[in-house]
């Protein structure tokens, strides 16, 4: 099916990074992120650009093993690789590289980085509770305190209520978009609906971004629904990030003839997690916001499997994948308990799947997922 | 005229395998395997004439294939996976199967049956050769032996410890046991003995516990059941011809379209 909105998208998304050096020529300042608990509203209540990092593309991992461990996850490499070949558009627009003390493998990669680049180490908690929540408040102010010096700005309060406001309006559009997966059958294919969530991330200019996804959501939302046979089996995608060029998961589920209708991870349905509202503190409420994010990295983790049990439902899914990337080993440990959880609570089927970006197991990968589908059907 | 006939493929890495049977009865008529060539769809085509042989030649059949090669066979009515097949080709042989060890040439699965025989979850090995037959027949090959030869070897007496996870780790490990003076029978217990170990690994991660079938190659050595058995503490079934058993699942579909094509 094709949707002129969808195909206008594409072609303004082409021009992502020519936009940004533009926006850079014109003096904005761009911030490089490679995690969402980095709260973006920050950098831009300061004005600048905020960008995601997060290495998608197997081509600079063969670079990046001249230097890191073969072991460490694809996604650690990949970032890494495009920071040693300089191929990065994003990453040489970066005034400044935010990087948060996620999994071990990121923070040994970011004093690797460090000697490259301006990085600032974000330090984040591993736990969400009371006393989490009063270290991370320190760490965002000791950030917008970084973001203030380094760009000669004062972030106000004014400016940050502004910026929450462009993000809940980003967050709400980008969810439209994304919850048309829950009608069946879905209008959008899992691919269709990863490569819409990672071509707007790099979208400069929000208030285009926001227009942009509001146009695919009426256009597609207001269209007649096909007639639903019912033989694809729905499944929700959980686990690791995923994007363009490391999408390889999601194209064999649905060359196999499975519908992936909805992708619980950070690049995906995590971003729209709706912003609370609330007039009191707006520093106050992005920490809160942002250490909420059900990523493994955190222990426990106790709101990754309410998101899950909440998208299954809400996508009435049929079955849960849950995506690992070889070498990652907080999602790979948690995947178990993940497993337990959706076969016994939820009474769904579940297939974890560990791989990494490159092709040499697509027909392995096929077999299991093939298997999976056959179980269902 | 009705279906008689009902053909599984079974394009496996290393032998491509075939089952005829009865679309009715489900009685076997006939089996053949031969190597996979280079060519998955080649090698069918010989099987298939070779399970022809007894019958002058070839009648209307359905046909359905599994294995890696499954896609390359155009002249299969369906290909499923291999987890299907020897899930029904194991409940088949064994109703109350519950779990199915299958070592195959590449791979090594475990597959967790329902009542009723439906597959319930699965876990494959198939990004190292330590716990699949390729590993087998190149320790095998290192002693200068047969599979058959190398496990009928390891029926007694005592075993080295195989510690190495990797099958090239392992390899060099045994070049060492031998030029310390092991002997090759404790070598093979050794291996057979890890093998097992592996399989058990992944049998305990599958919830549910019943009988448990033992299919592919390997499984044609009473030494490797016996250690199989010992290592998960439960009795461990052989179908008859266990390298056909991912054919027979096959062919058991084949023989489901063909009673629908005939209804
Ligand atoms: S997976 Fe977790 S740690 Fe990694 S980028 Fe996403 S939110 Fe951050
Ligand atoms: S996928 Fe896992 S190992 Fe890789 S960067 Fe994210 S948390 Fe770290």
């Amino acid at each position: 099916m094709s949707w002129s909105s969808l195909e206008q998208f594409r072609a303004k998304s082409d021009r992502n990074v020519l936009r940004m050096q533009a926006e850079k020529k014109a003096g904005r300042k761009v911030v490089g992120q490679y995690c969402i608990y980095t709260p973006m509203e920050l950098v831009l209540a300061c004005g600048a650009i905020p960008v995601s990092l997060c290495g998608t593309k197997n081509d600079s991992i063969a670079k990046a093993e001249t230097v890191l461990p073969r072991s460490l996850c694809p996604l650690i490499k990949s970032s890494f690789g495009f920071a040693l070949e300089d191929s990065c558009p994003y990453l040489a627009a970066s005034d400044l590289v935010v990087c948060d003390t996620t999994c071990d493998g990121k923070k040994k990669m970011f004093e690797l980085l460090a000697r490259r680049k301006p990085v600032y180490v974000l330090e984040l908690p591993q736990r969400q509770d009371a006393e989490a929540l009063v270290f991370w408040q320190k760490q965002l102010e000791l950030f917008k305190g970084k973001l203030e010096e380094t760009f000669k700005v004062n972030i106000s309060d004014d400016a940050l209520w502004q910026a929450i406001d462009v993000s809940r309006r980003f967050r709400a559009a980008l969810q439209k978009v994304l919850d048309l997966g829950k009608r069946k059958p879905s209008p959008l294919t899992g691919l269709e609906l990863l490569e819409i969530a990672f071509r707007a991330s790099f979208m400069p200019v929000y208030e285009e971004r926001i227009s942009e996804l509001e146009s695919i959501a009426s256009e597609i939302g207001a269209a007649q629904a096909a007639e639903n046979t019912g033989r694809a089996p729905r499944i929700l995608l959980t686990g690791v990030p995923t994007g363009l060029g490391s999408h390889k998961v999601i194209k064999i589920l649905e060359e196999s003839g499975a519908s992936v209708v909805c992708i619980d991870n950070c690049s995906c349905y995590k971003k729209v997690r709706p912003i609370p509202s609330e007039q009191h503190d707006p520093l106050a409420l992005l920490v809160r916001h942002s250490l909420a994010i059900p990523c493994a990295v955190m222990s426990p983790n106790p709101n990754r499997y309410e998101t899950v049990a909440e998208l299954a439902r809400e996508f009435s899914v049929d079955a849960v994948c849950d995506l690992t990337w070889q070498g990652c080993q907080t999602y790979d440990v948690e995947s178990y308990s993940l497993r337990d959880f959706v076969q016994n609570t939820l009474s769904l089927p579940f297939l974890q799947i560990v791989t990494d970006y490159a092709e040499s197991d697509v027909e392995q990968l096929r077999i299991r997922i093939q298997a999976f589908l056959e179980i269902l059907s | 005229m009705p279906l008689r006939f009902a053909i599984g493929i079974d394009a496996g890495s290393a032998q491509t395998k075939a089952v005829l049977l009865d679309s009715i009865s489900l009685a076997l008529l006939a089996k053949a395997s031969l190597p996979t060539g280079w060519n998955p769809k080649a090698s069918a085509e010989a099987v298939l004439a070779k399970l022809w042989q007894g019958f002058g030649e070839a009648q209307a059949c359905s046909i359905v294939a599994t294995g890696y090669g499954r896609v390359a066979i155009p002249f299969a009515d369906k290909n499923i996976t291999e987890i299907s097949c020897h899930a029904k080709g194991a409940v088949h042989c064994f109703p109350t199967a519950r779990l199915v060890i299958d070592i195959g040439g590449q791979d090594s699965k475990v597959i967790s049956l329902a009542e009723g025989g439906a597959v319930r979850d699965f876990l494959m090995n198939d990004k190292c050769a330590a716990g699949t037959g390729r590993f087998v027949e190149s320790v095998a090959r290192l002693l200068g032996l047969h599979i058959a030869e190398f496990c009928a070897l390891a029926s007694g007496g005592e075993a080295c410890a195989i510690t190495s996870m990797c099958a090239v780790f392992a390899e060099t490990e045994i070049i060492g046991l031998l030029a310390q003076g092991a002997k090759p029978g404790a070598i093979a217990q050794g291996v057979l003995a890890s093998i097992a170990r592996r399989m058990q690994g992944l049998a305990a991660r599958l919830p549910g516990t019943g009988d448990c079938v033992f299919s592919g190659g390997l499984a044609q050595s009473p030494v490797c059941a016996e250690r199989l058995a010992q290592e998960l503490g439960c009795p461990v079934l052989v179908p008859e011809y266990p390298q056909f058993t991912g054919a027979l699942g096959a062919a058991l579909e084949a023989a489901r379209l063909a009673k629908e094509k005939n209804a």
